[in-house]
């Protein structure tokens, strides 16, 4: 026996796994709240004491972790154009597993750097302009960072004919230059700066946080959480060298406060009359909705499909409706029970609708063109509606009694045709929540972590999108 | 190939056109030229087009317009331009940019009043193009 610990510091949560690498089996896991407020070993601890009860004391070979404990990595981004240069560093924070806080355009005012004083972030992604384009804007925006009081990691990733200036303004942070992440127009690059944002996180982050008793028990903290999970789906889709992936997947991650969708694809067109329009897209995607979650966010979700509607869905009432959206926004570790069927039918209803937004904001779009010649299609986005996999994830949806229909609000819509969703996908759940530690696993032992997914996540079988549910 | 002039110009076939060999050749002649080109390809509209312009801080936009409606697409391209921050840049249309046989200088007065700075008649070679734009560039 092998037996090494992975741990994923959540925002809620401590989770332990133990894997035989021998064997190459899950031996257990544990959890325990995630204590911020202290030191966040003492978490770490409580959950220890528990998967010690389940399989006793191990002798593991290393300890790997990831977190997204106190906040996660809190980052801001600034670019030019919102379509463009800001949009560019949105997704390469997104892709590093980072929490956006904010994301400036143009020139920062004195309000931005208000906000900026008051909340810094952990990393500061500074863009703006392709190469040989505009520098006058992330120009002035360095010098108006260089004015401010508080100080964090700055990464410069715009217009490489700016990046030497700005470097030198900023001489009081600490800076990482990286190659621009829009170089020219439309062309994404976001490699280098998400290697950028790890290593900051390796060195600076988690000294930061609380970690000092935790980290003396572990070989290392690799990655915020979302970065452990996503490298996980692409290891699941794509495999390795010796083992082959399960092929293009879309994922959704239903959380308390946030819905995560994931998309390793790459999302082309499909018939070659269909013009693509606006940024290139990652092949490995990943989008946040913060609006939209099982709790904190629960409202969100209200706001989105509307309290009637919700109703309908659930066979309750609007007041049934406000009553339990009030009463789990109070209780965040409320878990609906079997003999309060109105409260576990409204459960099912908001995941199923924080999937269906989750995916549609995610997907890309098709939009008709008329011309004189006939309609004319223009893509935006990725076309995911040959993507064979949905993977359903997230502590609030993988104990759900039906979790296959909530999976197929991510599939493809006649009432919404133009979102461009999996038409026909098996669906796969992550029923013991191992997503995470796969990823950190996947640093040292990328095989295994991918046998081991394969073993653990679980088939629902094939849906197609006419049995998507819905009534009228 | 000529070597580069630092000049920068985004391209694009404006509004609902899809005729995407022009612009491709256009793309091609510019380059070739020594302009650093930003092809839009084809069905862009005037955000795309100046949305591109400053990200790449270009010196000219040119406007491709081919199936009869450039009219249309392209009222209001200066005043949007100007809104943006982009005063002064420089703007010329071609192709085939309004429907039929028209009376070009009818045509031309038309584009002006838009605020484009040159206006081609159907087809112009990509050389006078570029004779124009080194000319209005001050290249050479
Ligand atoms: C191929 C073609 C199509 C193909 C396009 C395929 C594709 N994806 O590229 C298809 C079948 C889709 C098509 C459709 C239509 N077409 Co058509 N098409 C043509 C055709 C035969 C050739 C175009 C071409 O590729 N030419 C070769 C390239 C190299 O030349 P070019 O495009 O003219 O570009 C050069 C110059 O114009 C110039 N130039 C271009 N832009 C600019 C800009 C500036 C600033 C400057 C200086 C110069 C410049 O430089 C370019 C390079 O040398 C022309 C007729 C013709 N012989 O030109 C009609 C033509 C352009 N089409 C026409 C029409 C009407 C249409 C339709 C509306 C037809 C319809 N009713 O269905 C639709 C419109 C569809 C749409 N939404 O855009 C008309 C336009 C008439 C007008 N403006 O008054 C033309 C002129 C045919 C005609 N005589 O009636 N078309």
């Amino acid at each position: 026996m092998r037996p090494v610990l992975l741990i994923d510091f959540g925002s809620t949560f401590t989770k332990v796994t133990a894997v035989d690498l021998d064997e190459e089996v899950l031996l257990g896991h544990a959890s325990a709240f995630t204590t911020v407020d202290h030191d966040i070993g003492d978490g770490l601890s409580l959950a220890m004491n528990d998967l010690e009860k389940e399989i006793g004391v191990l002798q593991y070979d290393y300890r790997l972790a990831c977190s997204s404990a106190a906040g996660g990595l809190r980052m801001i981004v600034s670019g030019l154009m919102p379509e463009l240069t800001a949009e560019a560093g949105r997704l390469a924070a997104l892709g590093a597993g980072a929490k956006i806080t904010r994301v400036f355009t143009h020139r920062l005012s004195r309000q931005d750097l208000a906000h900026i004083e008051a909340n810094p972030p952990d990393i500061f992604l500074l863009a703006g302009g392709t190469d040989g384009g505009n520098r006058a804007v992330i120009t002035d925006n360095a010098e108006a960072l260089a004015r401010l009081d508080a100080r964090f990691p700055i990464i410069i990733a715009g217009n490489r004919d700016a990046v030497d200036d700005c470097e030198d303004i900023l001489s009081d942070f600490e800076t990482t230059v990286c190659p621009n992440v829009m170089p020219r127009f439309n062309k994404l690059n976001i490699d280098p700066v998400q290697k950028a944002i790890r290593s900051l996180f390796l060195t600076h982050i988690i000294r930061a946080r609380g970690m000092t008793k935790a980290s003396s028990l572990l070989s290392g903290i690799l990655m915020p959480t979302p970065s452990a999970v996503l490298s996980a789906m692409v290891l699941l889709a794509k495999g390795t060298k010796r083992e082959a992936g399960i092929g293009e997947l879309f994922a959704i991650d239903v959380g308390g406060a946030t819905t995560d969708a994931y998309s390793i694809a790459e999302g082309h067109p499909t018939d070659v009359s269909v013009v693509l329009k606006g940024l290139e897209e990652p092949y490995a995607k990943r989008t946040v909705e913060g609006d939209i979650g099982m709790r904190y966010s629960a409202t969100g979700i209200n706001d989105v499909i509307g309290t009637a509607r919700l109703a309908e869905m659930s066979d309750t009432t609007e007041e049934d409706v406000q009553h339990y959206l009030t009463a789990i926004s109070k209780n965040k570790a409320y878990v609906p029970t079997i003999d309060d069927p109105r409260s576990s039918s409204l459960d099912r209803v908001l995941a199923s609708s924080a999937v269906g937004i989750a995916s549609t904001r995610h997907a890309g779009t098709l939009e008709e063109a008329y011309t004189t010649s006939g309609i004319v299609y223009v893509q935006t986005g990725k076309d995911l509606r040959g993507v064979r996999h949905i993977l359903l994830t997230g502590g609030s949806v993988i104990h759900a009694s039906d979790p296959r229909s909530i999976a197929e609000h991510a599939l493809f819509s006649e009432d919404n045709p133009f979102s461009l969703r999996p038409i026909e996908a098996e669906i796969w759940l992550d029923k013991r929540y191992i997503l995470a530690a796969m990823g950190v696993l996947a640093e040292r032992e990328s095989d295994i972590a991918l046998r081991l997914m394969k073993k653990e996540l679980i088939s629902l079988g094939m849906s197609t999108a006419s049995h998507v549910y819905t009534k009228e | 190939m000529q070597e580069s002039n630092g000049k920068k110009l985004v391209i694009g076939v404006i509004g609902a056109d899809v005729h995407a060999v022009g612009i491709r050749i256009l793309d091609f002649a510019f380059t070739e030229a020594g302009f650093d080109v930003t092809n839009l390809g084809v069905m862009v509209s005037q955000e795309e087009y100046i949305g591109a312009a400053i990200e790449t801080q270009a010196d000219a936009i040119i406007v491709s317009s081919l199936y009869g409606h450039g009219e249309l697409d392209c009222r209001g391209f200066r005043d949007k331009c100007d809104e943006a921050g982009l005063e002064g840049i420089l703007l010329y249309v071609g192709g085939n940019i309004v429907v039929g046989k028209q009376d070009f200088s009818e045509v031309e007065k038309r584009f002006h009043a838009m605020g484009f700075d040159r206006v081609f008649p159907p087809g112009t070679p990509p050389k006078t193009t570029i004779n124009w734009l080194k000319k209005d560039l001050g290249v050479e």
